[in-house]
């Protein structure tokens, strides 16, 4: 009774596991394929990668997504960690229900709805599209994220720890450099990846927001896909997936350190 | 009684708190406080949970802002003064350690904010670390340590700025009993040592009596009686003291006026050495259970012994003088049994006597 509870146990959860990951598998397998066509497996190659490499619209591209999401990603962290501290420490300044709201509005809002909307405010102001609107987009899109990520580690760290730094001497912008910045520097660090991967695979937003110039890697893939699946985009895909998938497990693995300390000093 | 006056011989005092009062919404946690603390000395707040204490430090400290009254240190006026500059350090009730810094680092963060050379804290720091047994300890984390440990680092650190006062909010608190004692006494030597003013507060009147020098006993946001341990002890100011600093037996009666003056009870007459209450007022006595003498025979209130209950250095009665009244006697002889009839002999110095409240 036991036992086959337990082999149904497993088939389901091989099945889950299949349908969320043969596809990633599959995709991961045929840019190895030294045959061209997907339904044969001519041996194992890293032609692709090799083609892609010369492939310079696509380098291009690649080049566009990466400096976009480190600098979104790091625009987006430092304006997050202001708005977490203002809701954060401040009290109950006027408007900041207002305040609270405006930041957490983009965690539900329609993609398509915001880049719209990002568009007709870069074209309302006459402000060309390219790089910069891209990267501007970026941050208005991932800021929310990393707001609600950092308030909730400063709302853990103790007030009394700041208090203590004032009370030896510390003003409270060097006491919160020197005693809370510390503390919440792994769900910062996590804050950065979590902006970084989602600006880096991000299509709606930049589809609107960017420019002829600055195609980032998703919209590049997309629209060659269009055409017929190159295994030089398997390649890239299989190399941008490595890439999210470091970023997260990074981003995992710091906030796990982290919350190991602090449970450790709260517990012995 | 000659403690008490410490405060008010000649010299200005070191802090001076005048008629300070904080409300919070409907609360109101401090309702016009007024107390004097002298260079040197030890200084207990002693009052139950939720009477203000931490209020009163953290408005010294620099943390809250009084709705009125004032604070003087040395004279100066505190107000308008951030908590980063005050020559006050706290150590906080729950520590406070920087969980990220080693212990060397916890101490010596408030010298690194004066500016003072490298040679001159480690200097610093390794004269307090000795001074609170922890010689071996500058590189270890604070997650490290042990709670005794811990709170010897916070009392370091909030030493290191050598605060003209310093305060302490519930130090022993989160301490067990045994490890407690022995730290009340290596305090007690610190303060000594060092010269600086302690304001301690704490909610255990065993500690308060142990360690100040005076003690202002609070309730409710107000001020109850500030005296000696001693005073406290022997002379409450009123039955709330009385009631929370020891044990003792409140007697009610009514203040009669004879030849002398007794208090009238149900169970008898106790005959009051002084009195400053009118001719039949109703008043409420406390007595010490080791302050009543209980014998096999002789004069005095007759009552039966209840129960009895060993406790070491002597035995607490339960007898029952009236209807019901019982009173708790504490003697140094055994041979009291269950049921045995017994003499109680009350002080003749009777400083407790309260005016019923209304
Ligand atoms: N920041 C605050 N906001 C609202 N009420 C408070 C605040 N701080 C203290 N109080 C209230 O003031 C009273 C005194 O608190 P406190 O000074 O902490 O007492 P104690 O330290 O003697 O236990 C309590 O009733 C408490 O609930
Ligand atoms: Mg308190």
């Amino acid at each position: 009774m036991n036992g086959q509870f337990r082999i149904l146990q497993a088939l389901m959860l091989t099945a889950g596991f299949i349908f969320l990951y043969a596809p990633i598998v599959i995709l991961a397998a045929m840019s190895f394929n030294a045959s061209r066509l997907v339904s044969v497996w001519g041996g194992f190659s890293t032609r692709w990668y090799a083609a892609l490499i010369e492939n310079e619209q696509l380098m291009h591209s690649a080049w566009i997504s990466l400096a976009d999401a480190t600098l979104s990603a790091l625009f987006a962290t430092i304006l997050g960690l202001l708005a977490a501290v203002s809701l954060a420490r401040f009290g109950a300044f006027p408007s900041r229900l207002l305040f609270f709201g405006a930041i957490h509005a983009p965690l539900v809002l329609p993609e398509v709805v915001m880049g719209l909307a990002l568009l007709s405010c870069f074209v309302a102001l006459g402000v060309g599209r390219g790089f910069t609107t891209l990267v501007i987009g970026h941050v208005t899109f991932t800021m929310c994220f990393t707001t609600v990520a950092l308030l909730a580690s400063l709302r853990e760290c103790d007030p009394a720890l700041e208090e203590a730094a004032m009370d030896l001497g510390a003003t409270p912008f060097t006491a919160f450099l020197l005693v809370a910045l510390p503390q919440i520097a792994p769900a910062m660090a996590s804050a950065f990846l979590l902006a970084f991967t989602l600006a880096l695979d991000d299509l709606v937003i930049a589809s609107f927001a960017t420019g002829p110039g600055a195609t980032t890697l998703p919209m590049r893939i997309y629209s060659q896909v269009r055409l017929g699946v190159s295994p030089q985009i398997n390649a890239m895909s299989t190399l941008l997936l490595g890439m999210v998938a470091v970023a997260m497990g990074a981003g995992a693995l710091i906030l796990r350190r982290g919350a190991r300390r602090s449970r450790r000093v709260s517990v012995t | 009684m000659s403690l008490t006056t410490v405060s008010g011989s000649g010299s200005a005092p070191l802090l001076s708190i005048q008629r300070v009062s904080r409300r919070y919404g409907p609360v109101i946690a401090l309702d016009d406080v007024s107390l004097d603390i002298a260079r040197g000395e030890f200084f207990a707040l002693l009052g139950p949970s939720g009477c203000g204490k931490t209020t009163l430090m953290r408005c010294v400290a620099g943390f809250e802002t009084p709705d009125s009254g004032e604070l003087l240190l040395d004279g100066e006026d505190l107000a308008g003064m951030p908590p980063y500059r005050r020559p006050v350090n706290m150590m906080f009730q729950s520590y406070a350690l920087f969980p990220h810094l080693d212990v060397f680092e916890n101490v010596a963060f408030g010298l690194r904010r004066q500016g003072l050379n490298k040679e001159t804290i480690a200097g610093r720091v390794r004269a307090l670390l000795q001074l609170t047994q922890l010689d071996s300890y500058g590189s270890r984390k604070i997650n490290e340590l042990s709670g005794g440990q811990r709170q010897r680092v916070a009392l370091a650190r909030a030493l290191a700025p050598g605060p003209r006062l310093l305060l302490l909010d519930e130090p022993l608190g989160a301490l067990d009993r045994k490890l407690r004692e022995e730290t009340q006494f290596h305090l007690k030597k610190i303060q000594r040592e060092t010269g600086t003013s302690f304001m301690i507060v704490t909610h255990d009147q065993d500690e308060a009596l142990a360690l100040a020098d005076r003690v202002a006993v609070m309730r409710a946001g107000r001020i109850e009686q500030v005296a000696s341990p001693n005073d406290i002890y022997e002379r409450p100011a009123s039955r709330f003291v009385a009631g929370f600093v020891g044990d003792t037996n409140f007697i009610d009666g009514v203040v009669v006026f004879d030849s002398a003056p007794y208090l009238l009870t149900d169970f008898g007459r106790i005959a009051l050495s002084t009195c400053c209450l009118p001719d039949g007022r109703r008043a409420t006595l406390s007595v010490r259970p080791e302050d009543i003498h209980a014998r096999h025979d002789g004069p005095g209130i007759s009552g039966i012994v209840e129960e009895f209950v060993f406790r070491g250095d002597n035995t607490l009665l339960r007898v029952r003088v009236g209807n019901d009244v019982i009173l708790r006697v504490a003697t140094w002889d055994m041979r009291f049994s269950v049921g045995e009839s017994v003499m109680l002999q009350f002080p003749l110095d009777t400083p407790a006597l309260f005016a019923e409240e209304i």
